[in-house]
């Protein structure tokens, strides 16, 4: 991609990386959290699914001052993760936490609807066959939600390459470390002469959202004729 | 095996309150819709947990409601042939058929094969679910749950859901569950053929409750228990093939008795099945003359049954078998029908209807 400058292909690059980052770290959470509220009831159910929807309702701001407060190198849970060398203030790993929560209440919703429409007589089956709980949610119920989670990833994927608020909030727009596209936009937008520059950024990102709609598309077609027996 | 069955259950307004003993064979649940069948299997199989009672198999405690034990299903061995077979989509039938045999830690390929064999499943191997019929469906199941070693296979109205021609397929392979593996069946049903074809024993279900258990033939020939009402009724007889004839009959010789029906296939000496519908069954006080009824066997009344409505139950001692005949009460009156009068029975041999006739052994165990 010679026709993107060296600060734009980095953040191109960047986007990337903490976009994978944000999807592969959450979707094992994402997919305990969706059965858990698909399957289980337990107090306080309510309580977390608010919890998971949070980010999608609050101002991305707001959901970034938060993670700067608890994850900041002051913060209680920061402070405690600085001391055995995790850091997430102004790193890039602080942009794939922003994104991977604000990512989360989408990937959690694909799920769990998927993971509701397995038929539970299946897993019935699956336990008087020999099959323990664990083995019950391994071979029967994660495969037959397969077409959901991809879904899901997929949605989380892009939302995480979009995600600017709460990822400016979190960890500014330092370049080479947080400035994924959307931050390079915005500040390319900022001086004289940047607009070009914004512009081609523009194109990679609706680039990129198109494709990984269509792989998802893709998968979830391939998965589900899997998945129905055919 | 001995499945020991005590349970108590509450759901809503149903009060389930049912005790039993399922000795070796094949042993039928047989109710209507609503009596309480599917909860006491689904409680056998641990899929639901009773209110209270104790289930035991052989000297397995599977649940035990004032101990708190409750043995979770897939500790339980069992192997469940559910209505809608259930198989899993995402596999092929392979896998499908593998599934448990994984858990139980061992795959015998001589055991596979057989099993595959005598489904006749062989070509099925490589499908998936979705592109089997029916039939094929439920073959699969009964392999799935077959080759999970079981030491009780657990049957939900497994035909229920086919057509009759589907069924007429598929009733076979149960027969040749009971007489081949010697595998212990928990049979639930409320088609009254399906009875008289595979159980070895019955327990008879109304409203949650055991109303009669006792040895098949036994329990479908007393007129005092009509668990689907006495338009169903009918009785089961043992028979073996006496002689092929060659208009397309075939005799069978059933105790005392000599009975002509359509033609079966097997050899003479060959064990069948014959179920014989109570209305199928006309009664005479004289040897009727000059008519086309190839069947007039004398016969004995040993009980009398009046019902609320029109009808009656006699039920006849015909050379060592038990019958039933549904008949008027307007009938039994101008007859004069009475416990221990000697009466001829009347039966047509087309009226016994080809899924009321099986060629297996399993009645001589």
């Amino acid at each position: 991609m010679t026709w993107l400058g060296p600060e734009e292909w980095q953040a191109v690059a960047l986007s990337l990386k903490v976009a994978l980052w944000a999807t592969l770290g959450g979707l094992p959470l994402g997919i305990l959290t969706a059965y858990a509220l698909a399957r289980w009831s337990f107090p306080g159910k309510q309580l977390l699914n608010g919890l998971v929807h949070l980010p999608l309702i609050l101002p991305p701001v707001v959901t970034g001052y938060l993670l700067l407060l608890t994850f900041g190198t002051r913060g209680p849970i920061g402070g405690a993760l600085q001391e055995i060398g995790i850091t997430f203030a102004f790193r890039w790993t602080g942009a794939a936490l922003a994104a991977g929560i604000m990512a989360f209440p989408l990937m959690v919703r694909a799920i769990r609807l998927s993971v509701e429409a397995v038929d539970p007589r299946l897993e019935e089956a699956a336990a008087t066959l020999g099959a323990s709980r664990m083995w019950v949610f391994a071979t029967v119920t994660l495969p037959l939600s397969l077409p959901g989670i991809l879904a899901g990833a997929v949605l989380a994927f892009a939302k995480a390459m979009g995600e600017f608020g709460a990822t400016i909030t979190f960890v500014s727009n330092i370049p080479g470390e947080t400035r994924t596209m959307p931050s390079a936009i915005y500040a390319f937008l900022q001086v004289p002469g940047g607009e070009s520059s914004a512009l081609r950024l523009v194109a990679v990102s609706v680039a990129i959202a198109m494709s990984a709609l269509l792989l998802s598309e893709m998968l979830a077609r391939r998965a589900a004729a899997r998945v129905a027996g055919a | 095996m001995t499945l020991r069955v005590d349970i108590r259950q509450t759901l809503g307004r149903f009060v389930l309150d049912a005790q039993f003993v399922a000795p070796p064979g094949v042993t039928v649940l047989f109710g209507r819709s609503g009596s309480g069948k599917t909860s006491i299997v689904n409680a056998v199989a641990g899929l639901s947990r009773p209110g209270d009672g104790r289930i035991t198999l052989n000297d397995k405690l599977l649940y035990d409601g004032a101990r708190r034990v409750f043995l979770p299903p897939h500790k339980r061995r069992l192997g469940y042939i559910f209505q809608d077979a259930r198989l899993f989509p995402h596999l092929s039938v392979r896998q499908n058929l593998r599934y448990g045999g994984w858990f139980a830690g061992q795959h015998d390929p001589a055991d596979f094969a057989r099993v595959v064999e005598m489904l006749g499943i062989g070509a099925l191997l490589d499908r998936r679910p979705g592109r089997l019929s029916g039939g094929e469906r439920q073959r699969v199941a009964i392999g799935r749950a077959l080759l999970s070693r079981p030491a009780l296979i657990l049957a939900d109205e497994p035909l229920a859901a086919l057509d009759e021609a589907r069924k007429a397929e598929i009733l076979p392979y149960f027969e040749r569950l009971r007489d081949e593996t010697r595998m212990p069946i928990l049979y639930v049903s409320h088609a009254p053929a399906e009875v008289a074809r595979l159980a070895t024993s019955v327990i008879a279900l109304d409203g949650g409750r055991v109303v009669a258990q006792g040895a098949a033939a036994e329990i479908l020939g007393d007129p005092s228990v009509t668990p689907l009402g006495p338009r169903a009724a009918g009785a089961m007889l043992q028979a073996v093939i006496a002689v092929q004839h060659g208009d397309g009959i075939t005799e069978l010789s059933a105790g005392d008795l000599r009975l002509l029906v359509p033609q079966i296939a097997g050899a003479p000496g060959a064990a069948v099945r014959v179920h014989v519908q109570a209305q199928d069954v006309m009664l005479a006080t004289a040897r009727p003359e000059g008519i086309s009824a190839l069947n007039v066997l004398p016969a004995r009344i040993t009980a009398l049954r009046l019902g609320g409505g029109p009808g009656a139950l006699v039920q006849l001692d015909a050379g060592g078998n038990l019958l039933l005949a549904r008949v008027t009460r307007r009938s039994v009156a101008a007859l004069g029908l009475a416990q221990g009068q000697a009466v001829f029975a009347v039966l047509k041999a087309v009226s016994v209807a080809r899924d009321g006739i099986a060629g297996a052994a399993g009645s001589q165990r």
